[in-house]
């Protein structure tokens, strides 16, 4: 599979996870989400831009659980819950966020 | 379901096999299932810890961080054989610190590296439930 943006071609995998990290871009993930009939606003960019972060820091894409519980430490208790996540990435947090911010799919989820 | 205690061993090297990535992935997989996760790093394993891993002239992933996110998946008991250590002229101070928060200390941070002796570390085999050897 594969994205096309103004004429450029960036090659994913069959679940739509970018294949090379350094081919993300902001527009890229806007047009990931667009995809998905989302649009991503400043709290969606947040997560994403924690996660691409947390990625470069620990070279791996964290699960739900450590996402939640990293993002209320780092955002504010009130966006570590379950609740405002899935609100946010209705497919899963871990799963869609990490998507649009151009990761591997997390290690253990199926 | 009653949480098992599960002890993973890494005796090998971290790069040149895939042992070790394997080991920590299923580790990080394991967490995530909230069962009871101790690591020890015996023989040659205890490279997997060293600080200022760098993987270039290899061309394999320096997946060394990885092993700081283990206390986000509330994995604190990592167990280095002192031996090993000394056998191969390294100490504490040659390994990653490695922390945790602790939930029942009002987050407090903390070490979750502790050198054990070959014999204690037998000791904390027999308290297992599952051991996975890598």
């Amino acid at each position: 599979m594969a994205i096309q943006i103004n004429g450029n071609t960036y090659e994913t995998d069959e679940e739509g996870y970018l294949v090379n990290l350094s081919d993300w871009t902001e527009e890229l993930a806007t047009e990931m989400a667009k995809a998905d009939g989302a649009v991503l606003d400043e709290n969606h960019w947040e997560v994403i831009n924690f996660l691409r972060d947390y990625y470069e820091e620990y070279q791996i894409a964290p699960a739900v659980r450590v996402l939640t519980k990293a993002v209320g430490k780092k955002l504010g208790k009130d966006k570590g819950t379950s609740k405002y996540l899935y609100e946010l990435f209705p497919y899963g947090p871990a799963k869609q966020a990490c998507k649009y911010a151009g990761l591997p799919k997390p290690t253990g989820c199926v | 379901m009653a949480s098992k205690r599960f002890l993973y061993i890494n005796r090998k090297a971290p790069h040149g096999t895939v042992y070790a990535l394997e080991s920590l992935e299923v580790v990080l997989i394991g967490a995530a299932f909230e069962q009871d996760v101790s690591l020890a790093f015996i023989d040659d394993g205890v490279y997997q810890l060293m600080r200022n891993q760098d993987t270039t002239a290899i061309g394999s992933k320096n997946f060394s961080p990885t092993y700081k996110a283990l206390g986000d998946y509330d994995v604190s008991k990592i167990y280095v054989e002192q031996e090993s250590l000394e056998t191969r002229g390294l100490s504490k101070d040659d390994l990653m610190p490695l922390t945790y928060e602790d939930e029942d200390d009002d987050w407090a941070e903390k070490d979750s590296i502790h050198i054990v002796s070959g014999a204690e570390l037998a000791e904390i085999i027999e308290q297992q439930d599952v051991i996975l050897n890598f």
